[in-house]
């Protein structure tokens, strides 16, 4: 095929290829900057002179950071979050899904609770009030604060529920002849199937709980209990705060005073932060490219 | 009749018993919030507890609060933020799905969406602390590399009059290549044998894509604008909270970071709930009409 492209073709295709090519390095060019910045000398960084390679190679920000305890603790707390959150966030959409995928005539109230759920999609009750609400009910402070008050995604919710609902009628009225009841259909039929799309919603749901950091702030009083976006967002709205609290902390920490600085740290804090996020996603590429049209446009 | 519906009752049962943990919370954690708007018509004290024995002082926040000499500065900065970063979001994602789809080579062209996607996974929190370094006027690699070109360094963030683009443009950069995928989608469903019969009919590529490629993704573009006006309200708080500053807030003050300052940093609860309780409302009219228009342009429904 390429031989019978003509010569504007051809300068087409190379054009385009070198421009999605600028595109591309633009959006991960950033964090390239940042993985050579972490690894990099504090001089030669306030100088200017990093750009994609490390300059005056170093691991001293990583062995700061190694040897500071709020990090830690925050990215224990980020773990704990996510780890508790997003099975939670599963299991409700779930067994929200299933129900509402049912049409009237399985289910008679399914209206009512889809409306019920779509109602807080459409209006927010806003700030000050939720935030009462959380402190009415014990949570500040706890690790439920971050958890309970987003338990149920209902946009996903959504995105699951149409994937339910376009499963062939045939495959849930085999499996109700066969003599399966709701809990049955949903475990061993429904579920499986639903793969691509449990797949999708799971990424959302664990992207969410790793990035989120307003709910951090608001509802945590103690930086001891700071997921670790919400201490980023110290580190990074106020950088020389980091160094300074440190300092004072143990005695081996003071000897890399002279060699860190707050951009160096910072690079490597939020490099660390991308880890896992970078791990997961180009695996479920496929998924949610799939999951996510299939659930949110219907024919 | 009545054997039954008991009978119904108890084949639904299940369902019900499922539903019941969403439910609960979301009874408690999102209406129990809404119910809570009515401290926006109250003078509220927290000591009396959320739905205490509060003083009732009818439309006197609404009334403070647009007497506030900030408050139409903000909506304005709002609506102007959102509204482009809204059209760009549209037309950015479009032309780069188009120019994505010309590239035949499976592997490049999953490398190419793999390296635009990243940014959108990634926190405001974390892009913020990059790109406040990138965008530093004198340490910044952005102003660095415009300076060896000749042009002037610009105080990207500080400098309330470029602080709105450099939102505009950071979250388009941010958000493009997932924006992507959904006409990316739509591009490979179109059916191959319509580009073949254009090409027995002597069509070149320009008529192929006038005639068979925008109008194969032009429902999902509609589809996306519209859902987007629902967003009208939402000039990104997240992103604007973790970069900005007192010195851009003449442009780059919106109504979330203005009811954030105003409720928790200030304590002002009733008059920043009545400023998230307007913006609320407004927004839910955007939020039936662009779905009203999204069902009736292109058959999209929630539910």
């Amino acid at each position: 095929m390429r031989s019978m492209d003509s010569l504007p073709r051809k300068i087409f295709l190379v054009c385009n290829t070198v421009f999605l090519l600028v595109a591309a390095l633009v959006c991960i060019a950033p964090f390239i900057n940042l993985l050579a910045v972490s690894f990099s000398d504090k001089v030669a960084v306030a100088a200017g002179e990093v750009t994609f390679f490390p300059v005056g190679f170093t691991l001293v920000s990583y062995e700061f950071i190694t040897n500071t305890s709020k990090f830690f603790v925050s990215l224990m707390i980020s773990i704990k979050r996510t780890l508790i959150g997003v099975p939670f966030n599963l299991l409700l959409i779930i067994l929200t899904a299933y129900p509402l995928s049912k049409s009237r005539r399985d289910f008679s109230a399914r209206s009512i609770f889809s409306w019920f759920f779509v109602v807080t999609i459409l209006f927010n009750a806003g700030l000050i009030p939720t935030y009462m609400v959380v402190r009415n009910t014990g949570l500040i402070d706890s690790i439920w604060a971050l958890i309970l008050p987003g338990a149920v995604p209902v946009f996903s919710m959504l995105v699951v529920m149409n994937f339910m609902r376009s499963l062939p009628k045939e495959l849930l009225e085999a499996a109700y002849i066969d003599g399966a009841g709701h809990v049955q259909t949903l475990l061993r039929v429904v579920l499986p199937v639903s793969a691509p799309t449990i797949a999708t919603v799971t990424l959302f749901a664990f992207v969410d709980h790793w990035n989120s950091w307003f709910d951090g702030m608001i509802y945590m009083n103690r930086i001891e209990n700071y997921p670790l976006q919400t201490y980023l967002q110290t580190v990074v709205v106020n950088p020389e705060e980091f160094i300074r609290n440190n300092t004072d902390l143990s005695g081996n920490l003071s000897k890399y005073l002279s060699m860190v600085s707050a951009r160096t740290t910072g690079a490597a804090q939020m490099f660390l932060a991308m880890v896992p996020i970078l791990l997961v996603y180009p695996y479920l590429q496929k998924y949610f490219t799939t999951g996510l049209v299939m659930g949110s446009v219907k024919e | 009749m009545f054997a039954a519906r008991k009978d119904k009752m108890l084949r639904e049962l299940p369902l019900y018993i499922m539903l019941i943990p969403a439910v609960v919370l979301v009874f408690i954690y999102s209406y129990g919030a809404m119910a809570g708007v009515v401290i926006a018509f109250q003078k509220f004290i927290p000591a009396k507890g959320m739905f205490g024995d509060q003083q009732w002082v009818g439309w006197k926040n609404f009334q403070t609060l647009f007497s506030m000499p900030n408050i139409w500065p903000v909506i304005r900065n709002t609506v102007v933020i959102a509204f482009f970063k809204l059209i760009g979001g549209v037309i950015v994602p479009v032309t780069f799905a188009l120019l994505l789809n010309e590239i035949r080579n499976l592997f490049t062209k999953r490398i190419f969406q793999t390296m635009v996607y990243l940014p959108h996974f990634l926190s405001w929190v974390i892009l913020s602390g990059i790109l406040i370094n990138l965008l530093s006027p004198s340490e910044g690699l952005v102003n660095i590399f415009m300076t060896k070109l000749g042009i002037e360094p610009i105080f990207f963030l500080g400098n309330a009059n470029a602080f709105p683009a450099t939102m505009i443009v950071t979250d388009i950069w941010k958000n493009f290549g997932f924006g992507s995928v959904i006409y990316l989608a739509a591009l490979t469903s179109i059916d191959p044998s319509l580009y073949e019969a254009a090409v027995i009919d002597g069509a070149n590529r320009w008529r192929q894509t006038w005639h068979i490629t925008l109008p194969g993704i032009s429902a999902f573009v509609v589809l996306m604008t519209v859902l987007g006006l629902a967003n009208i309200l939402n000039g990104g708080f997240d992103q604007i909270y973790n970069m900005y500053s007192p010195v851009v807030y003449s442009t780059g003050d919106i109504l979330d970071t203005f009811v954030f300052r105003l409720g928790i940093e200030q304590a002002q609860y009733s008059l920043s709930t009545a400023a998230g309780l307007f913006k609320s409302g407004v927004s839910l009219v955007f939020i039936v009409v662009s779905y009203y228009l999204a069902d009736k342009f292109t058959g999209y429904r929630v539910f």
